[in-house]
């Protein structure tokens, strides 16, 4: 399985991640506040991931690292 | 597992003090990608200036300088002239480049000086408090023009990738956006570009980015984008306004 992995305590919550990923099942915010007060994305359901990097590379923290299953 | 991104090393893990959905964020995360890739952490030496990217020399593992207000080109300038060899970024918001500094930008394209300019646009002066810049797009509110930019009072925009184009100094000019997953992408290869020609020796290279202040402009990071697409670029159309002939 693909894994993308989320530094969620530099995370701001833009939200870029979340709306320009093509699967809408994986990113998603998390339901409680990181210590800079921000609700941080976390990604799920890695099955539908596809590992295209498209939450990576528009990420403005560097916050996401993506690996692909080969 | 294959790694598809990974933080590029060239940061340092200090905290970003940009806002969230910032543009900078994006645009440093893309010069950083481009010297670890081309291997350039011992030749870059960056020029910050004054705004929101002034803390930017300690997110980054390479010499960096910080200029007075607008005089970035200046000290770049110096700097490239002194070194070289050296790769030599200027990089300067709006209020920066285009009201404090428009002398210094304007006579470093003159003289066709030899290092790249990353000219980030978000139509606003960002660090003070969202007041009007002269790049503010024709009616555009701002803590400054609360009633929308008029040319009465405060006359028009400024399309600096386009002027500077014009200067036979100018080696190469473009401007881009960092407004989608494909945009961001071309704004990388347009910075990689500017910094071949730089390495070859040729003369300024200008890359315009146009780029979301979210907190400036009032909005959501997403809606940020979104107004990019819808407005921005009327005013700022993306293209190449120097682009050098074959073999140059
Ligand atoms: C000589 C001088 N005048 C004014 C200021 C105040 N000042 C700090 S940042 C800034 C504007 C920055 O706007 P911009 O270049 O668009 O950068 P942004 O913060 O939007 O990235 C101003 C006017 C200053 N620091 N020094
Ligand atoms: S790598 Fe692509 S599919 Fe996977 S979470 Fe990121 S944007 Fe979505
Ligand atoms: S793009 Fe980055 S900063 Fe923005 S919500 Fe996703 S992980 Fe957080
Ligand atoms: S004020 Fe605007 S330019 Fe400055 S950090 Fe915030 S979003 Fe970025």
């Amino acid at each position: 399985m693909n894994r993308v992995t989320i530094n969620e305590e530099i995370c701001k919550e833009c939200e870029y991640c979340i709306t320009f990923c093509p699967k809408k099942t994986i990113l998603k915010k998390k339901d409680t506040l990181n210590k800079k007060g921000y609700y941080p994305a976390i990604a799920e359901n890695l099955e539908d991931c596809i590992a295209c990097g498209i939450c990576a590379t528009v990420c403005p923290e560097a916050a996401i690292k993506v690996e692909k299953d080969v | 597992m294959k790694t598809v991104y990974e933080r590029p090393k060239v940061l340092t893990d200090e905290y970003m003090k940009y806002c969230g959905g910032c543009g900078h964020g994006i645009i440093n995360k893309l010069i950083a990608e481009i010297i670890e890739e081309e291997n350039l952490a011992e030749k870059a030496i960056m020029i910050w200036p004054i705004g929101c990217s002034v803390y930017a020399d300690r997110y980054f593992n390479v010499d960096s300088v910080c200029a007075l207000h607008g005089r970035a080109p200046a000290t770049g300038t110096g700097i490239k002239r002194a070194l070289e060899d050296n790769l030599v970024v200027v990089y300067q918001g709006d209020g920066d480049m285009v009201s404090e500094g428009m002398a210094e930008i304007m006579h470093a394209g003159i003289r066709g000086e030899k290092f790249t300019v990353v000219f980030v646009n978000n139509a606003i002066y960002g660090m003070t408090g969202g007041q009007m810049a002269p790049t503010t797009l024709m009616e555009q509110k701002t803590s400054t023009s609360p009633q929308g930019r008029s040319a009465d009072n405060a006359g028009f925009p400024v399309n600096m990738a386009e002027i500077i184009g014009s200067l036979h100094g100018c080696h190469y000019s473009e401007r881009v956006a960092v407004n989608s997953p494909a945009n961001i992408r071309k704004t990388k290869e347009a910075i990689r570009k500017a910094f071949k020609y730089q390495l070859d020796g040729k003369g300024l290279s200008f890359v315009e980015i146009v780029s979301p202040c979210p907190t400036g402009w009032g909005v959501s990071p997403v809606k940020a984008l979104d107004w990019i697409g819808e407005t921005v670029l009327n005013q700022y159309p993306l293209g190449v306004f120097k682009a050098p002939k074959e073999g140059e």
